[in-house]
């Protein structure tokens, strides 16, 4: 495949990167990336890996845009409020940039169809703010052999790692099972900076791009975490996997992904 | 002893468990705190029984939601 003129205005300062090249510009044009939920941290990523030329981007989500959403998800605009947020999020991909294709699923993402979401996609990744979810991103990805970057955000603070098959703990080996409904507090009980949606959800795009190109070191067996009050960030080693994670240890017993209960609450509250 | 907890150097009382120094850190939400020492996890139900040593590194990996709130349910 060559590159069109086009093509090569647009995408010569990665073009200009020796970690990148037109080799590496050609992998991203290859790439299929899947990011499950168009929200905080789905927004940037979304907007930095359509900006970068990935060439296949999916993006599911349920939801529609609401005002709330506005001051983080930089995605969508005031006049998309009411419009389902992967039609809002794929017209501003398209219109940074019309050379890729974005699908785009408007559904809840549960075990039913999560295998078949991430299948065809390279990496996948994860901007959801339920812990049954990221869960089951886990356990899918883990199961499917697939790549994803996991992150999370509240108040001033943030954190991701990144899980590639057979290569560091993936995020059950950490995490174990979901806390309690409740039992940590959640963006809409704590809040979250705006701004900190944008950091770590271009880190996981730049995680998703150092992926394709094969460039540096991916956060593989440990956790970047960052605090913006402090303007620390840390990247602490995660131990080995754990030989004993129920889904990628040695004797696995989950061998299909599944759904935790999610909390009544959460039903009711956008 | 010197322990390196989340990157810093601090002195504690010697032989303190990985109980008492979550307690003594005030870890948010410390019964769904995950901590390692020493690049080991330490197993779910030992934080009582885990004795620290000098020099020991210590981790806390906390819980973190965020994103879209609403794009699973079930």
């Amino acid at each position: 495949m060559a590159f069109s003129n086009e093509q090569l205005e647009r995408y010569s300062r990665h073009i200009i990167l020796k970690e990148i090249g037109a080799k590496g510009q050609k992998k991203l044009l290859n790439g299929k990336v899947l990011i499950i939920g168009a929200g905080g941290l789905g927004a940037p990523a979304a907007m930095y890996l359509a900006a970068a030329g990935v060439g296949t981007i999916g993006i599911a989500d349920a939801d529609n845009v609401d005002l709330s959403n506005l001051q983080r998800q930089v995605i969508h605009t005031t006049s998309d409020v009411g419009k389902p947020k992967v039609e809002s999020a794929c017209e501003t991909m398209q219109a940074i940039n019309p050379d890729i294709e974005v699908k785009t699923y408007q559904t809840f993402v549960t075990s039913e169809n999560i295998l078949d979401l991430i299948d065809g996609y390279d990496f996948v990744l994860d901007g959801t703010d339920n812990f049954p979810a990221k869960f089951l991103i886990n356990d899918a990805c883990v199961i499917a052999k697939k790549s994803f970057s996991h992150a999370g955000i509240i108040r001033f603070q943030g954190q991701l790692m990144t899980y590639v098959p057979d290569s560091g703990a993936c995020y059950r080996c950490v995490f174990k099972q979901p806390p309690p409904p409740d039992a940590v507090p959640t963006c809409r009980q704590a809040g979250v900076v705006g701004a900190m949606a944008g950091v770590i959800g271009c880190l996981q795009a730049m995680e998703a791009v150092k992926f394709f190109i094969n460039a540096g070191n991916l956060l593989t067996g440990s956790l970047l975490t960052y605090n913006a009050l402090t303007m620390d960030f840390r990247k602490i080693k995660l131990p080995k996997p754990d030989g004993k994670c129920p889904v990628c240890g040695e004797h696995p017993t989950i061998l299909q992904p599944f759904d935790y209960e999610q909390a009544v609450c959460d039903l009711k509250e956008k | 002893m010197f322990l390196t907890v989340a990157g810093n150097q601090k002195e504690y009382e010697n032989g303190i468990t990985v109980a008492k120094l979550v307690e003594l850190e005030n870890v948010e939400t410390p019964q769904y705190v995950t901590v390692s020492v020493n690049d080991d996890f330490v197993e779910n139900g030992t934080l009582e029984t885990t004795v620290l040593h000098d020099g020991d590194t210590v981790e806390f990996l906390y819980f973190m939601g965020g994103g879209n709130a609403r794009s699973i349910l079930y």
